[in-house]
């Protein structure tokens, strides 16, 4: 271990991968950056691809490659190069040290991916430090993206959607709710959001429980909440095997959403959730950005496409996020014509606005955050098919939660 | 090993001053340890890391390899650090050493009040309420989120320069020096303690707890020691972490990293002091080599190099080559 | 007042039979053969997937599918004996821990894998669903489903290990395999029978808890802890004791969500620390 080998060194019979550790070695070692056919930009996607919320990660995985085969690799004249890298779940200590390693040793110019709140953070002081385009593709606390002016959002806020539905119930003639969420960061913000909103439009909430974010069995709390006896319930719980378990207590419990109101975020009736519950998912009131129902041209198109190239399963919102994410990169890049400095791309991005699969989007030039439509769904029976039907909306919804603090 | 019955042969402490003498290897070690500077300049991020974990792996070695204490909570004392290490810097003192003095001297206390419950235990019941501990404690760092920030992690947490002079950058250069070197001093402390004595008669507790009293031997509080010792090595590597990459959340309490850290120092091998440092080489270049290649499925090749240690290596890495070395000096006299 | 008490006894009950069918398969396992056995949700998982499989792609009836979930999680299981736990059953406890930890890691990767790392839907006949109502009292049928299984494998598991041949060669290899092994006892083939029966037990929990606890890659981890906590607290060896306590965690578990919910997460914690503080070896623990 003297001396490093020089890339002449190595073995004939070494693998590729050897020989790319060596020159890497040897381009650290000497300062030689290895000769690239064409210029490149680099996208690091750091996203938790093993472990619980894995399928998060893959199905946003599977929105940004089939971004990327719509729209080809190359923009401005400049290749697109994607490297991947695991956080394993909940890690932001792993999360800002891939960033790091992949601003130094890999040379990316744009951070994206993040589906969790705190490795998003985490990341986010890397972002700042370096100067680089940071795209959010889910992770929803509001807060996250004033840890760096590089940092833009394609997916949605917590309050952006529960304040918002809190206000919606209530002008909807709701005038008392119970609420449940889990007992952790973002169950807690949907709490609060939901009840500001609901209390601020005149309601009352006549209880509230919060349940253990590990907790397989709901029947407690459901029953909890039965006995109050309330007009309706708001339900958060993360997304995952707890909709469906949630889903399947109330029934049990007998609490039927046509004489008690159900209420919840989106995650509630996600598509394996519906599929568990049956027709006990019927008449559940859900709020969300996006749902592969939404009917649009453009959504009919890129739900097709992605049930194509992924055996037929539907695209849900960490899809949506990341297809919109690589949108925003992309238009970023043609908009500094290959430019990718942080402070350009940044300013490419504010203020842009676009169709996506989930109706009109834009992103805030002072927040940097994303501004979208609302929608107020219930599942339905179509042709024999349980779904979430859209039946209002809410347009141009921006972070709340910022709107408040800013001014 | 036939060294050992020399040396026996010069007294107890004979054997102890044996014991304590450097060998080439182990310098050799060291030295190779400041080779990431050079070789690796892009690597020192992860490097400082593989150490914190190194560190973190030798004091649960201390408590499990010497004292046979199976601890599957350990991350709590791991925990408490980084918290008290992150809050300290939150409220407005972020000069990391004095921080890391007083976060591992918390771990410490913690670390006595739990001995004095966990002496009282063994086997499966100790297993069990090490990890029903951890579990707890980590719970309720979930419900005091506005003392920790909950699920979303401590924020704020700002660290001044080390020494006032070289900052916790991208690169990780100071990030590395700093946990190396911390690694060091605890090493030189742990390879004291257990070439003493005192380490002697933890090692005749592990083999047979109940006749080490009956040689006049405090076996009680020997343990309560020996778990003080620990917790403060684990709240350091904590408190390491915390500081070096400024984050600090409810997964430096996690089961999931109180078992990483088991499953690190069975792989390196146990009471070996060093099986936990090679063992956390090994598991993190792995999981990074690994995890680069297949984001996904890294888990299985993982999985596949842990069954074959044990089919090929048993009792760690360093039990197999020190069976290895022993078979060596047998045929070639 | 009265009558939310029953429903949170029998919920909490119901919880409880849940983890003992998830748990029972370890106590012979772990508990009887002194293996570590950390891959036992592993097998839980596969007999999981073979249910949703079987069900979802197949639309096998799910009582159908149950005896398969068994048969090939003991199946698995005698082919990894064969190959990787029956040399190790005199290593230490450390090694076989690692051991299953590493087939713990390849079981979560395989699964992702093949089935994607998806939530898998299951859904129940519909005479499974629902609830008996009983006054103003409401029994969810598949809890009592539950209940009624759980109490059948404790009482063919009791009976075929006390009152059977079978089991008294398998507590003879278990207690002395020297001495078993001089009575003319197969030892190797009752281990190796003992542990698919294990497994399969497994396979068996994890096919009827899909329903309630869900089912994707990171099962074999999530529901890891509470097994254990089960088997520890209910004395190694011991189903009944597996029964009790299970029993026990369950309804004080449902009973803590129930009337201190902020107390939720850590009840069932701090009621095996006191147990286990309270009797070390468990509540009908003999070692």
């Amino acid at each position: 271990m003297a001396r490093a080998m020089t890339p002449e060194e190595v073995p004939v019979r070494t693998s590729m991968r050897t020989t790319r550790i060596a020159l890497a070695l040897a381009a650290a070692l000497f300062g030689v950056a290895p000769a690239h056919a064409e210029p490149t930009v680099k996208i690091g996607l750091i996203m938790p691809y093993s472990g619980q919320f894995a399928d998060p990660a893959a199905q946003m995985d599977n929105a940004i490659k089939l971004y990327m085969k719509q729209n080809g690799d190359t923009v401005a004249g400049k290749k697109i190069e994607v490297i991947r890298k695991d956080t394993g779940g909940v890690a932001p200590d792993v999360a800002k040290r891939l960033a790091q390693e992949l601003i130094v040793r890999d040379k990316v110019d744009i951070l994206a991916g993040f589906v969790l709140t705190p490795n998003a953070l985490a990341a986010g002081d890397v972002s700042a430090e370096a100067k680089k385009l940071m795209v959010v593709m889910n992770a929803a606390t509001a807060i996250i993206t004033t840890k760096s002016p590089y940092m833009v959002r394609t997916s949605a806020t917590v309050p952006q959607l529960t304040e918002t539905f809190g206000t919606w119930a209530r002008k909807s003639g709701i005038k008392q709710v119970y609420t449940m969420v889990s007992d952790y960061g973002p169950g807690h913000d949907a709490e609060q959001g939901f009840q500001r909103g609901f209390k601020d439009a005149g309601g009352e909430v006549v209880g509230s429980v919060r349940f253990p974010v590990a907790n397989p069995d709901f029947s407690a709390f459901v029953q909890r909440a039965k006995d109050m006896n309330p007009e309706a319930i708001f339900i958060f719980v993360p997304g995952g095997v707890q909709p469906a378990a949630v889903g399947k207590a109330l029934a049990e419990r007998g609490i039927d959403a046509k004489k008690t109101k159900v209420l919840g975020m989106g995650e509630l009736t996600e598509d394996e959730a519906r599929k568990s519950m049956g027709d006990a998912s019927l008449g559940i009131v859900t709020v969300y950005h996006y749902d592969h129902n939404h009917d649009s041209v453009l959504n009919r198109g890129f739900v097709k496409a992605f049930n194509e190239a992924n055996a037929g399963r539907n695209p849900n919102i960490y899809s949506v996020g990341g297809y919109d994410g690589m949108r925003l990169i992309y238009d970023a890049l043609k908009k500094t014509g290959g430019k990718t400095e942080g402070d350009a791309l940044v300013a490419a991005a504010k203020g842009m606005k676009w169709e996506s699969p989930r109706g009109p989007i834009g992103i805030d030039p002072e927040t940097r955050d994303i501004v979208q439509t609302v929608y107020i769904r219930r599942v339905e029976k179509v042709g024999g098919q349980l779904l979430n039907v859209e039946f209002d909306r809410i347009e141009n919804v921006k972070d709340p939660f910022k709107a408040r603090t800013t001014r | 090993m036939a060294t050992v019955s020399l040396e026996a042969l010069r007294g107890p402490h004979g054997y102890l001053r044996a014991q304590t003498r450097w060998r080439r290897t182990e310098i050799a070690f060291w030295l190779a340890t400041l080779l990431p500077f050079l070789l690796f300049p892009s690597y020192l991020q992860l490097a400082s890391q593989i150490a914190i974990t190194a560190l973190f792996a030798v004091s649960l070695d201390l408590i499990l390899g010497y004292a046979g204490i199976v601890s599957l909570g350990h991350a709590a004392f791991f925990g408490l650090g980084a918290y008290a290490a992150g809050l300290i810097s939150k409220f407005g003192w972020g000069e990391p050493l004095s921080g890391l003095v007083l976060a591992s001297t918390l771990a410490g206390v913690a670390g006595y009040g739990a001995s004095v419950v966990v002496v009282r235990f063994r086997h499966l019941a100790l297993i069990m309420i090490t990890l029903g501990m951890g579990l707890l404690l980590h719970e309720a760092a979930n419900s005091a989120s506005w003392l920790t920030g909950g699920a979303d992690g401590l924020q704020g947490v700002r660290i001044r320069p080390l020494l006032e002079l070289f900052s916790f950058d991208l690169w990780g250069r100071a990030a590395y020096a700093y946990a190396l070197l911390m690694l060091f001093l605890t090493f030189l402390v742990a390879r004291r303690v257990i070439n003493s004595p005192f380490g002697l008669s933890l090692r005749g507790i592990r083999e047979n707890a109940v006749r080490m009293p009956a040689l006049g031997a405090p076996s009680r509080a020997h343990v309560r020691k020996v778990y003080t010792i620990a917790a403060v090595m684990a709240g350091m590597a904590g408190a390491l972490l915390a500081q070096t990459t400024s984050t600090v959340s409810l997964e430096v309490l996690s089961f999931q990293r109180s078992a990483d850290v088991l499953v690190i120092l069975i792989l390196g091998g146990a009471g070996r002091l060093y099986g936990g440092i090679l063992g956390a080489i090994l598991y993190m270049v792995a999981r990074d080599q690994f995890s680069g290649i297949n984001p996904q499925y890294w888990y299985f090749w993982i999985g596949l190099l842990l069954i074959a240690v044990v089919l090929f290596l048993p009792n760690g890495i360093l039990g197999g080559l020190g069976r290895a070395a022993a078979w060596w000096r047998r045929v070639s006299p | 007042m009265l009558g939310s008490f029953v429903g949170v006894l029998f919920d909490g009950f119901a919880y409880g039979m849940l983890l003992f069918l998830l748990s029972v398969g370890l106590s012979v396992t772990l508990g009887m053969m002194n293996f570590v056995n950390l891959a036992h949700c592993s097998f839980a998982m596969l007999g999981g997937y073979v249910t949703v499989t079987l069900m979802d792609r197949l639309g096998w009836p799910f009582f159908a599918t149950l005896p398969v979930a068994f048969l090939a999680a003991a199946a698995a299981s005698a082919a990894l004996e064969r190959a990787l736990f029956r040399p190790l059953y005199r290593a230490s406890d450390l090694d076989q821990c690692l051991l299953t930890i590493g087939i713990v890691f390849v079981s979560v990767a395989g699964a992702a894998y093949v089935y994607g790392t998806v939530q898998q839907p299951v859904q129940l006949p519909d005479y499974l669903r629902g609830a008996v109502t009983f006054g103003s009292l409401r029994f969810p049928v598949y809890r009592l489903f539950l209940i009624g299984a759980a109490l059948v494998v404790t009482v063919v598991l009791v009976a075929a290990l006390e009152h059977t041949r079978f089991g008294a060669r398998v507590r003879a290899a278990v207690d002395n395999q020297r001495m078993a092994r001089g009575l003319g006892i197969d030892v190797d083939g009752v281990f190796a029978v003992t542990f698919a029966l294990g497994s399969g037990l497994a396979g068996l929990g994890g096919a009827l808890a899909i329903e309630i606890v869900g089912l994707d890659p990171s099962f074999a981890f999530t529901y890891l802890i509470y097994v254990i906590i089960v088997v520890s607290v209910g004395g190694l060896a011991s189903i009944g004791g597996s029964f009790v306590a299970a029993t026990l965690l369950g309804i004080s578990d449902m009973a803590g969500k129930y009337y201190v919910p902020q107390l939720g997460a850590f009840l069932i914690y701090l009621v095996m620390v006191g147990l286990l503080m309270w009797r070390p070896t468990g509540l009908f623990g003999r070692r």
